[in-house]
Order: structure tokens, then sequence, then C-alpha cells
């Protein structure tokens, strides 16, 4: 492929703003529903002992309805800022998955493996990736930063941070 | 007089060794994360709060405290040298403080920059000092009637003040609200909406949605972006700041002006942002160089500065006096001594004198070191900018993740911060405000209960928040900033 064209596939958006305009507004309705059934069902009138527990939930999504459903007409008219600008393109957004589905690899491992070697293994890898650098210089920032939190955390300040819930890399140092 | 007193007192407490050495930790932390993308004051504060919890409450609310006044700070440096706002409330510096770096007067842009911020927050903290303890005796007397109307007015103002769509406001205040309502009843005691989840019986923890709204959200935005620093070298000659020093006296009305209206926005929670937006339009269309503006003139650094720090430090009197915070990051600072098992609000002026003056005392100290530190240390702040992204993003995810975790020590937490990371990325593209949401985070509870023992007292009737005097002003200045842009759009059609 020519540079030039994928200039133009990186430049294709995504979605328009209107799109997502109305997908968010859709989503803040299905959300005010949601709670604005589950708090009639906890009750949301008046008891002995003043208002039950769904009083206030129920009117504060009601606002959530009434709010997003303005904001979904407009959106369908066209009428909110800048409707037909790409919300986000696909190199953008190629840009942003870069970031995030690490992001949420590495929360996997911190559930699985903890926070000390998780992080060392993301950092390293994310500067080995998106960064282009060498492996030695990755790896050594990764885990010069895990020992600097680890003495910070457990040492220093007494404050224990998660330790993995499927293997605890640290009790291989007897720690 | 008896301010002056108790302010003496706070001095003697703030300025032990101890807490001078978290001062100048603090201001350098604080600037490091105003200058850094994707950590600020508010989230900044969130992941360092857990550290601070083996302190004395005074002294680690003086580090955070100091923190906050470091970010403010920080803003200013990325924004003249970078063209880059660390911050929200100073993108309205860039306007013309870049161009005054491209000129190669930098070194007095920042100075122009700092010494504003300076002065527009000291002369906040004056105010504070005197009207604080004056709102808390007052507040002593409030019903949750009272409580419930200075909520309203509150939550009212973001909707007017906002440059938005007011719906979108609305909806994301109440999305706020909503989640506030999540976990625990307060008054009954019961579950509720928690939609039979074991994790969501604590409820959504703000200080989880500040981190992954701002910190996540911050990054992925500026992935999007495809950041590339290119900054203009930056040292600050002595000179310079004498010479600029000497042209700043000039500006006193714009000063004066900017002073105004950060106190005002700050107090009312429009924050640091309009703020500084509302001071630089001010400052353009009373200046004699008005159409100058945007090409590097002093006056419009000094403009947004004075206002944002003006506000971003008078955010924090309805938070000491009424235990409801004009910001993001003083509802932080809220989380924090309600952590410490201090309930801000009127009571703590009369039981926590120490805790309450020893903050404010430092409130003057902290802007000293403030200052102090910006303007020699401005080359190493700048360097730190010239880290690569690479090398930046993953660091703050981690310390966001390291942030979140330590809220509760629980995983779930974590994984919903990376979601309100999404939440916050999507509603800043889409101009959804997130400071009336987390305020409402924050909040709910409170307007909630007060909202209902007010009602509760009155057997359902309404009336009630319009019983008097002070309740009925309070409810319809609320209720005028409701509607505010409703009118406005009426006087534009007309």
């Amino acid at each position: 492929m020519k540079p030039e064209q994928e200039a133009e596939t990186g430049d294709r958006p995504v979605a328009t703003n209107r799109t997502m305009e109305i997908v968010v507004a859709g989503l803040f309705l299905l959300f005010g529903l949601t709670f604005c059934i589950a708090s009639y069902q906890l009750g949301s009138g008046w008891s002995d002992d003043g208002p039950q527990s769904g009083y206030f939930p129920f009117y504060i999504n009601v606002i959530i309805l009434i709010a997003s459903a303005v904001t979904l007409a407009q959106a369908i008219m066209g009428k909110t800022s800048r409707p037909r600008d790409a919300f986000v393109s696909v190199g953008q957004l190629r840009q942003i998955m870069a970031v995030l589905l690490p992001a949420a690899l590495y929360v996997l491992g911190v559930q699985l493996f903890g926070i000390y070697l998780s992080s060392a293994v993301y950092i390293t890898l994310f500067m080995v990736w998106l960064g282009k650098y060498s492996w030695g210089k990755s790896a050594a920032l990764g885990i010069s930063i895990s020992v600097a939190v680890y003495f910070m955390f457990e040492v220093w300040f007494k404050v224990s941070l998660h330790k993995g819930s499927w293997f605890d890399p640290l009790s291989l140092f007897g720690l | 007089m008896e301010e002056i007193n108790a302010l003496f007192h706070g001095f003697s407490v703030a300025l032990s060794p101890f807490n001078l050495m978290l001062m100048f930790i603090g201001v350098i932390l604080g600037v490091i994360i105003g200058v850094l993308p994707g950590l600020g004051g508010a989230n900044g504060i969130a992941i360092l709060l857990p550290l601070t919890f083996t302190m004395p409450p005074t002294s680690a609310i003086i580090m955070l405290s100091c923190i906050y006044w470091g970010a403010l700070f920080g803003g200013a440096i990325t924004s003249i040298l970078f063209n880059i706002p660390g911050e929200p409330w100073s993108v309205a510096t860039t306007f013309d403080g870049y161009p005054m770096a491209q000129q190669g007067r930098a070194g007095e842009a920042l100075t122009a920059a700092f010494t504003s911020s300076f002065i527009g927050a000291f002369v906040a903290v004056v105010m504070i000092t005197f009207l604080a303890p004056l709102i808390a005796k007052f507040a002593l007397k409030f019903g949750s009637p009272e409580f419930f109307s200075v909520y309203f007015l509150t939550f009212c103002s973001f909707i007017g003040m906002g440059k938005g769509s007011p719906w979108k406001t609305l909806a994301a205040m109440m999305f706020g609200f909503a989640l506030a309502s999540v976990g625990m009843d307060s008054m009954t005691g019961q579950q509720r909406l928690n939609f039979g989840s074991m994790e969501l019986v604590r409820g959504f923890d703000f200080l989880i949605a500040v981190i992954g709204l701002f910190g996540i959200g911050e990054i992925l935005i500026s992935m999007e972006e495809g950041l590339s620093f290119s900054g203009s070298s930056a040292r600050i000659d002595p000179k310079v700041v004498i010479a600029t020093w000497k042209k700043l006296p000039k500006y006193w009305m714009t000063s004066l002006r900017s002073c105004l209206v950060g106190c005002w926005m700050g107090i009312t929670p429009g924050g640091a942002t309009p703020a500084s937006f509302m001071s630089y339009g001010l400052a353009k269309r009373m200046s004699r160089d008005g159409e100058k503006f945007g090409t590097g003139q002093v006056e419009g650094v000094i403009a947004p500065e004075t206002a944002a720090h003006a506000a971003g430090t008078s955010a924090l009197l309805p938070m000491l006096s009424l235990g409801i915070p004009g910001s993001p990051t003083a509802a932080v600072l809220l989380g924090g001594l309600l952590i410490w098992g201090l309930q801000p609000g009127p009571l703590l002026f009369v039981e926590k004198k120490d805790f309450v003056w020893g903050l404010i005392a430092s409130m003057y100290l902290g802007n000293i070191a403030g200052l102090i530190i910006v303007l020699t240390c401005v080359p190493l702040f700048a360097a730190i900018l010239r880290i690569p992204f690479s090398i930046i993003a993953p660091v703050i995810i981690v310390i966001c993740v390291i942030g979140a975790y330590t809220v509760h020590s629980a995983i779930f937490e974590v994984w919903l911060m990376l979601a309100f990371g999404v939440i916050g990325y999507v509603f800043k593209k889409l101009d959804y405000p997130m400071a009336p949401m987390v305020l409402a985070l924050v909040l709910g509870k409170g307007a909630e209960d007060s909202f209902r023992n007010a009602i509760k007292g009155s057997q359902g009737d309404f009336s009630v928040f319009f019983a008097n005097g002070l309740v009925g002003s309070i409810m319809t200045l609320g209720l005028v900033m409701l509607l505010w842009p409703l009118v406005n759009k009426l006087r534009g059609k007309a």
C-alpha cells in the first residue's frame, strides 16, 4: 500500500459525532430506564418514616431520561455541535486501542500475578512495542519502577498492594 | 481580630520543620503532576491520598493542598513552553503565553504567570481567612432545608455557568447522582441498586471515578492526538524576573478584576477553567491593547493565571465552611478529610481549630514555597516534558492502577477505573462536562440526606424549601441559575 492510501484509510472516520451522540444519549436512556425501574421496585413512594429508599434515585433518573431524550432529539436533527465531523478516525482508534487493550491485559495480569511483576512486564512491552526502545533499556526501566513502587508502598508506607490471585511471583523471592 | 490570632496560631502549627518539608515535597510533586499529561490536581491527590493515612491529619492536608498549589503552577509551564495546557484551566494561558515564548520571551511569560498565580491565590487565601469563619458561624444555624438549598445552588450553577449544552450538563450531573445512590442507603441501611452485586454494595467511590475519568481518559485523548512535544528552552534569569516584576504593577486593574472573577467563580462552583476564560475575555475587551491579545501580551497571561488560581483556591472556602466543595480537586481533599474522620463543615471551625487554621496558614506558606520553587526549577520541570510519551504513558497507567487499587484494596475497583477512563474519553469528546458529574458523585449522598430529612420534617410539604427568607432566597438564586440558559436563549431570539 502506498503511503497516501495508508493516510487515507487512517483518516476515514469510524463514526461521526452525530452517530456517537445518538449512541451515548441512547445509553443514557437505557441507564436511566434501568435505574428508574429498579428504584420503583425498591419503593419510590412515601412510607411512615419519610421518603423510601428509591424515592430520590427515581426522580434523579427521570431527569436523566428527560435530558437525554432532548439530547437524542437534537442529535437526530443534527443540532449538536459539529455533527458531520469524525468522532474518531480509523488511525486514531488504532492508536487508542494500542493503549487501551494492553492496559486491560495489564489489569488482568495484576489480578492474576500481582502488581509488581505485571507492571514491570507492562512498562517493558509498552516501551519496546510503541516506543521502539531496545529490550535492555525497556526492561531496566520497567524493573526499576516496579522495585521503586515496592519499596515505596510495602516498605516505606506499609500499604499492601495486590499480590496476584493465581500466583504470587514475590513468593519466589521469599517476600 | 479573632481571625488574626487564630491565623497566627495556625502559623505556629504549620511552621514545624516536618510540615515545612512536606510543603516543599507537596509543591514539587504537584508541579510534576501538573506538568505530566494524564495526571492533574484531582487525580494526583486521589492517588497520593492513601500514602498520607499514616501521617497526622494536619500534616497530610498540608501536603495534599500543596500538591494542589503545585499543580496549579505546573499547568502554566506546559502552556507557555509547549503550547500544551497541562491542566484545563491553563488553556487560556496558551493564547498569549506561547507566542511570547516563541518570541524568546519565555522567561518573562513564566515570571508573569507565576507571579500573577501567586497574587490570585494570595487574595483568595486572605478572603478565606476572613470569610470562612463568618460563613461557618452563620452555617451553624443551618437545618436540612438550608443545606439542601446550598447543594441545589451548587449544582444549578453548573447549568447556569456551563458553556456547552445544558441538557448534557444535566445528564452528566444526574449520572453522578445516580451512581452515588448505588450501595447502602445511609438513612435506612437498606442495600439498593446494586443489582445483586456484592462489589457494588460498597457503591461507586468517586476517587476511582476521578482517577479513571481524568487519568486514563486524558491518556487516551493524548494518544489520539499523537503527542510530540516541541518546546522552547526554559531558563529564568533573575534579571528577567526583576524586569518583569517592575512591569507588573502597571496591570493592577487586570489583576484586580481577575481576582474578583476568580474568587466569585471559585466560591460558586464555576471552577478555575471558566474563570480563566472569562477573565481572559474581560481583559481582552477592556484592555487598551485588546486587539493585540493573542500575539504575546503579558496582560493575556496575567488575566487567566490570576483568575485560575484565585478560583482554584477559593474553591476550598465552601469545602471548609460548608462541607460542599467547589471543584473536583476540593472534593478529593474533602474525601481525604472524611477518611481522617474530620467532617468538613461549620462544626470543623469550632471543634478542630488547630486543623483548620493550620491548613489556612499553610495556604499562605505553600504559595510562597510554590512561587520560589517554580521560579528556580523551571528547567527541571520542562525536562520532564521532554521524556517521550511512550515512557510516560505506561508509567502513568501503572500509577493510576495502583491508585485505584489502594482506595479499597479491591481489584474490581481497578476494572471500574478503566471503565471510567473510557467514559471520560467519550464524555470529553462529546462535551459532557465531568466536573459536575464528579461533584454529584461526591455530594450525592449528602444532598439526598438533606433533601429527605427536610421533607421528612415537613411531612412531604415542599414549601419547606421556601419557608424562611434565607432558604427561600438561596433556592430562588438556584432556580435563576437553572433557568439561565433558557433565559439566554429567549433573549437571543427576541
